[in-house]
């Protein structure tokens, strides 16, 4: 039964061989980058390489750059027909992602605007 | 069971049928393979795990500068052991990545080994951030201290609980390859689990950037 099950379960009928869409090489090359972009930021947030108010921007770039190294190389989101539906959803998700965080952001921040005492009101206390 | 698949056995069509089937090594009809579907919905599991997380960065982001007279993540955190955390993250999502490799191509030893690389990364991330929290704790700022530490325990720790509970489901995993053999059903819980530890690296470099990084600068 396990031979059978080996041979024919996880395949589309009229499929005959079944490969990996893997390989040890694009893992490796996966874990290279990510490295590489671990290290950039640290470099970026402890030292005075970028200009100090551009830091947290060169910071969100290059986490979003290892974010995709790790979609492509690790979870092996690609072009593929197989990736469609999976990209489609995550596509999806990644708007959920930025209208939650993004508008929370923005939402409090014009709260904390209208609502704080005024920069006046707290300079006549003194 | 096996009864029942034999007399639907894909040998049953054709070769011409299949031939129109196939282009190429995909498919143009016909269902996907349970693998893929399987993926599909883990993958669907695993957005609404990350919309979760969404609202607990969210949360974070926007009391990170709340600390109530408390202390700042600058005077807290410790890159150097962030640093290592982060490492050993990373390389166990590489490490799980050889592993399902391996499993995939039937190779149960190199499987195991590499299994035991990756809860022993695990593990090594999990005790770091336990003694970062423990020392925290100590030192006065636990999550009670100020609106910016309990986001801060919220976000870590969950991320920190997921870790926990993909190195349990490692273990059960290992379990069934060791008693159940490198069969499909096996192959594709194995698939699930390291899309699983895959997406929590990537929450970790969201946490890495938004709270610690950003945090000391």
């Amino acid at each position: 039964m396990d031979g059978y099950e080996r041979v024919f379960d996880d395949r589309t009928p009229g499929v005959e061989d079944y490969e990996p869409t893997a390989s040890y090489l694009s893992y490796t090359v996966g874990l290279g980058l990510a490295i590489v972009a671990t290290i950039a930021s640290f470099v970026v947030s402890q030292t005075d390489l970028l200009w100090a108010p551009g830091i947290p921007v060169g910071l969100l770039v290059l986490a979003i750059a290892q974010i995709g190294v790790h979609l492509v190389f690790f979870l092996h989101l690609g072009s593929g027909s197989e990736s469609t539906n999976n990209i489609l959803a995550l596509a999806f998700g990644v708007i959920i992602v930025f209208l939650v965080i993004g508008g929370s952001i923005w939402i409090i921040a014009n709260l904390n605007e209208n609502t704080m005492p005024s920069a006046d009101v707290l300079n006549m206390r003194q | 069971m096996t009864v029942a698949t034999v007399e639907t056995r894909p040998t049953a069509v054709s070769a011409t049928l299949a031939s129109e089937l196939t282009v190429g090594k995909r498919t143009a009809g016909g269902p996907s393979p349970k693998r893929t579907v399987v993926a599909y919905g883990f993958w669907i599991f695993i957005l609404s795990d990350m919309v979760m997380f969404a609202a607990l960065f969210a949360a974070y982001a926007v009391m990170a500068g709340n600390t109530a007279g408390g202390p700042t993540g600058a005077q807290l955190f410790n890159l150097r052991s962030v640093f290592i955390e982060t490492m050993c993250l990373l390389l166990s999502s590489y490490t799980c990545g050889l592993g399902a490799l391996s499993a995939e191509r039937r190779n149960s030893a190199l499987f195991f080994l590499f299994a035991a690389l990756t809860f022993v990364l695990g593990a090594v991330f999990l005790l770091i951030e336990g003694t970062e929290f423990a020392g925290m704790v100590a030192r006065g700022a636990g999550p009670e201290r100020s609106a910016f530490l309990s986001s801060f325990f919220t976000l870590v720790g969950t991320h920190g609980a997921h870790v926990s509970i993909g190195l349990v489901w490692l273990v059960y995993l290992a379990a069934q390859v060791k008693t159940k053999g490198l069969r499909p059903a096996v192959l594709r819980r194995l698939l699930c689990w390291s899309l699983f530890w895959h997406a929590l690296d990537i929450v970790w470099v969201g946490v890495l950037t938004l709270v610690y990084l950003m945090g000391v600068t």
